[in-house]
């Protein structure tokens, strides 16, 4: 198994440019600019369901929230935006998914390649065992995005800022990325899956195991961030799903049961079951 | 008493968390039923000009303030600890606005009988003007009832009714308000006592809008929407003088 940036991957990275794989933004029908467009997807793990027939628009520039209960398939539907689902034994995913007008399931779609545009951010921060600079250079490196030192140089600085890091580390980048509190580890991965320039980031869970100051830290960053990515986040915490996001979707027992602006599922949902959800009288 | 309806009552997750909102209804519907029977009481001594009576209306106030500062207490403390979002957050927030309306529906009762205590003085005042004035208290006091009930049932028709049929106790006001002027034509001594009396017709109104106020409160407690903005209205603020 290969690692690419904040990405997994079983396949070896393509020599093709990152932009083999880009194509001009398309405007979806009701007028907004939607980044991914979900229809009718399905997930299946070996016999089981995860889930059915998903339909979902995320917008560019904001923040979508995807909560519900545990084994409700939201990390599962957040996984088929990047294809990372390709990795996991007996899961078959049907449905179409289109990342800027394109269809991320084509032939001519390099996983690898999808998944540089498609960042992900884990639960546990899992930097590489190696040191802070060379966490965020593998990356730009291996996809031609930089080459002279000059260049790296300022891929790792640039992408650590943005990160809110490059303060806390600027004097030691060359000591090891795993020596960093669990926060900064955090801030270091969303700084490495920043350096490929994608323009969506995956995030699962990326503050549950993270103390107060470190999460108000990452929520900063995400609302930073949102302003150049498309970012979905999975969430158990419901007022950070409230504080961070602009969308928010709830999915229950494998189906998306309501979607639609954070502020009015937070304070007013459509469905009941949703309701029950958010304020704690799910039974 | 009333009984007190909860939305999603019973089945959180966390029992302490709906024994906290019921407890808050319960304590809301408490201080609204001690502001009705001030406003009655007020109504009452105002009536009899019973001095005394209207000393032990000032002096309750201080209940419904203390209650105000208690129920409000306890509201920050449910949305401290369980930061509620949905029907919970209508439930937690709401009661900042509820008890705001009927600490200041206390208020009024309490002018009103600041008003008793100065015309407990006068020896004649108009018996129509007064007739007029106890007709206008009766409705009052009727439409603190109705909002009160459909808070505590969480009943949306009937706060509903309360909303829209605030413009009988507007009519009834302007009625008074040109009584007044014309006794206070007729009769130049009796200008003093008409101020005053003028200002218990204007507190009772008042008493009526905070009503149809609590009953905005309810319909966004119960449907997280806003009420329309487009109410019958009756007489105008301060009725003019043709």
């Amino acid at each position: 198994m290969t690692q690419i940036g904040n990405v997994t991957s079983q396949h070896a990275p393509s020599a093709a440019p990152k932009e083999a794989l880009q194509s001009s933004p398309k405007a979806a029908p009701d007028g907004a600019d939607h980044k991914i467009i979900a229809r009718d997807v399905d997930v299946f793990y070996g016999d089981k369901q995860a889930l059915d027939k998903i339909n979902i628009d995320i917008p560019n520039g904001a923040v979508t929230a995807f909560i519900g209960p545990s084994g409700c398939g939201k990390s599962t539907f957040l996984r088929c935006f990047n294809r990372m689902n390709d990795t996991i034994d007996g899961c078959r995913v049907t449905g179409r998914i289109e990342l800027d007008g394109q269809d991320i399931h084509e032939k001519s779609v390099d996983p690898v390649l999808l998944r540089a545009r498609v960042g992900m951010v884990f639960q546990k921060p899992n930097p590489f065992p190696k040191s802070i600079y060379e966490n965020i250079a593998y990356g730009p490196r291996i996809h031609g995005l930089a080459t002279s030192k000059t260049e790296i140089d300022e891929v790792v600085e640039t992408s650590l800022r943005r990160a809110g890091l490059w303060e806390e580390v600027k004097d030691r980048l060359h000591q090891p990325g795993t020596g960093l509190s669990g926060g900064q580890q955090q801030r270091l991965v969303i700084a490495r899956a920043i350096a490929v320039s994608p323009e969506v980031i995956l995030m699962d869970e990326p503050c549950s195991a993270l103390d107060p100051i470190a999460t108000a830290k990452i929520e900063e960053l995400i609302d930073e961030l949102r302003e150049t990515f498309a970012i979905v986040i999975v969430t158990h915490s419901m007022a950070q799903a409230a504080r961070v996001s602009q969308k928010t979707a709830f999915f229950h027992l494998g189906s998306l049961v309501e979607v639609g602006d954070t502020e009015e599922i937070f304070t007013n949902p459509r469905d009941k079951r949703t309701q029950d959800y958010i304020t704690g009288r799910f039974g | 008493m009333r009984t007190i309806s909860v939305l999603g009552m019973s089945d959180h997750i966390v029992k302490s968390f709906s024994d906290d909102l019921h407890q808050l209804a319960t304590d809301i519907t408490r201080m609204g039923g001690l502001a009705e029977r001030q406003v009655g009481e007020a109504l009452d001594v105002f009536m009899r000009r019973n001095a005394a009576g209207a000393r032990a209306v000032i002096e309750r106030d201080t209940d419904i303030d203390n209650m105000q500062k208690e129920i409000e207490r306890q509201a920050i403390r449910i949305l401290v600890l369980r930061q509620p979002v949905a029907q919970d957050m209508r439930q937690a927030v709401t009661p900042f606005k509820i008890v705001n309306a009927i600490e200041r529906i206390g208020d009024l009762a309490k002018n009103i009988a600041k008003r008793t205590l100065v015309l407990a003085e006068e020896s004649a005042l108009d018996a129509e003007l007064l007739e007029a004035i106890a007709e206008m208290g009766k409705l009052v006091r009727q439409r603190i009832c109705d909002i009160l009930d459909a808070y505590a049932t969480l009943d949306l028709e009937a706060a509903t009714r309360v909303w829209m049929k605030d413009e009988d106790i507007d009519e009834q006001f302007d009625a008074v308000f040109h009584k007044l002027l014309s006794v206070m034509r007729d009769q130049p001594e009796a200008v003093e006592a008409c101020a005053h009396l003028l200002f218990v017709a204007k507190n009772l109104e008042r008493i009526g809008d905070h009503a149809t106020n609590i009953a905005e409160i309810v319909h966004f407690l119960v449907t997280g929407e806003e009420m329309g903005t487009h109410r019958p209205r009756g007489g105008s603020e301060w009725p003019t003088v043709s």
